[in-house]
């Protein structure tokens, strides 16, 4: 488990005041929300960025992080939970996914400020439970089912906290994308003489060897030949549904981004794929490339730097 | 990897089922239906026409009404604010689109 330093992360001195720190999650806040932002990690540094305002604001939590460090190195006192992380389910709202360190420090109860549990009374509906599972995006693209292990937080007699494990075969509505939700009736909390609550999976992709996510579109790297960037070129790109021809205009270059239309992830409306262009260099191993290269050159002559300036 | 003594569960997906009363919208975003209603009075969530009782909600309105919640609680801004951001940035995302930068 790694320490978290909570006064780097919000870039305030260790002395800073509340007034500080709150300004300075603000204005952090706004450049990462990833709601708001287009920085590519602005999700993973505002999940950071959350838990360090979470002990920062906090007097007593503060005080207790700073005992610790100023007297500790990385994670030495600490009795590491185990491993936590995605399939975690939790009933109520707001209990986002704090790090090791946090829970480590501050325990689960310190989970879910602001969120507000659900409490099922006699005769009336269960608490509704809700669960994020990572699939891969094979799930989407042609549905099929899929083995979901979920961890459930259950206080036992003695009121401490027990994870219990369960698994559950959920099938994968096709063209189901990211963020997206499926509701289980009759998963959640169970309560005698009443309805049971539901289970609500959210569900996120994890990173696939050909194909980048973004919403309901795919995005794949395709390498293609100087030559054929230049000239032009009909080559094959794998597309989810199998590889298909793709013409390359003549005059590409890397970066060039086609769009296959319709032929992202199956949703209604359907996503599109786009083909973004990388230059693939022929190694010049042999005197005919080397010849080749500097034939190029005297042919060809421009400064590829002449965009940066003097 | 499958479990074969297990029964397959099956369910819809919520962002793309509509009719969602204020009720059940509130109770998906974990938020009092009063608040829900607020988000619709201010323009932030497209409603069926007809009295704020019987406003129906589609899966796009939950979508806003989520991340509606999240702007107001992450960046505390009120009503206005939220309308705004969430306005500006259809408007960024249609812009985006049509100049085919980044889908």
């Amino acid at each position: 488990m790694e320490f978290k330093d909570y006064y780097k992360i919000m870039g305030v001195a260790r002395d800073a005041t509340e007034a500080g720190i709150k300004q300075a999650y603000r204005k952090l806040a706004r450049k990462y929300h990833p709601d708001v932002s287009k920085e590519k990690d602005a999700e993973a540094r505002f999940k950071e960025l959350g838990e360090a305002y979470e002990v920062l604001r906090n007097p007593e939590k503060r005080a207790a992080y700073d005992q610790l460090g100023t007297g500790h190195r990385a994670g030495e006192p600490f009795r590491p939970p185990p491993d936590w992380g995605a399939g975690f389910e939790f009933s109520g709202a707001g209990a986002g996914g704090y790090s090791d360190f946090f829970e480590a420090l501050f325990g689960q109860a310190a989970r879910g400020a602001g969120g507000r549990a659900r409490r099922g009374f006699a005769g009336g509906r269960g608490e509704d439970h809700h669960a994020k599972v990572l699939l891969d995006l094979e799930a989407t693209l042609g549905g099929g089912t899929r083995a979901i292990g979920l961890r459930v937080p259950e206080v036992d007699a003695d009121g401490r906290l027990q994870v219990a494990e369960r698994t559950l075969n959920v099938q994968i509505p096709k063209g189901i994308l990211p963020g997206q939700t499926i509701r289980l009736a009759g998963q959640g909390t169970r309560v005698h003489g009443g309805e049971a609550g539901d289970l609500y999976v959210e569900v996120e992709f994890s990173p696939h060897r050909l194909y980048r996510v973004e919403g309901r579109d795919l995005l794949i790297a395709l390498p293609v030949a100087p030559w054929e960037a230049a000239l032009g070129a009909t080559v094959q790109t794998p597309t989810p549904g199998g590889k298909v021809d793709l013409k390359i205009p003549a005059g590409s270059h890397a970066g060039t981004k086609l769009r296959l239309k319709g032929r992202g992830i199956p949703a209604s409306p359907p996503g599109d794929l786009y083909v973004e262009l990388t230059i693939a260099l022929p190694p010049a191993t042999n005197d005919a490339a080397r010849a080749a290269y500097r034939a190029l050159e005297t042919a060809a002559p421009f400064d590829p730097r002449a965009n940066l300036g003097s | 990897m499958i479990s074969r003594d297990l029964d397959v569960l099956i369910g819809p997906i919520v962002e793309c089922e509509a009719g969602y009363t204020v009720e059940q919208l509130g109770q998906l975003c974990a938020a009092d239906a009063a608040i829900i209603l607020e988000l619709a009075e201010e323009g932030i969530l497209p409603a069926s026409p007809g009295a704020a009782r019987e406003w129906r909600f589609s899966g796009e309105a939950l979508r806003r009404a989520r991340v509606a919640l999240r702007l107001q609680r992450d960046l505390e801004l009120n009503l206005a604010g939220v309308a705004l951001a969430l306005d500006l940035l259809d408007e960024i995302a249609a812009l985006r689109r049509r100049l085919g930068i980044d889908p």
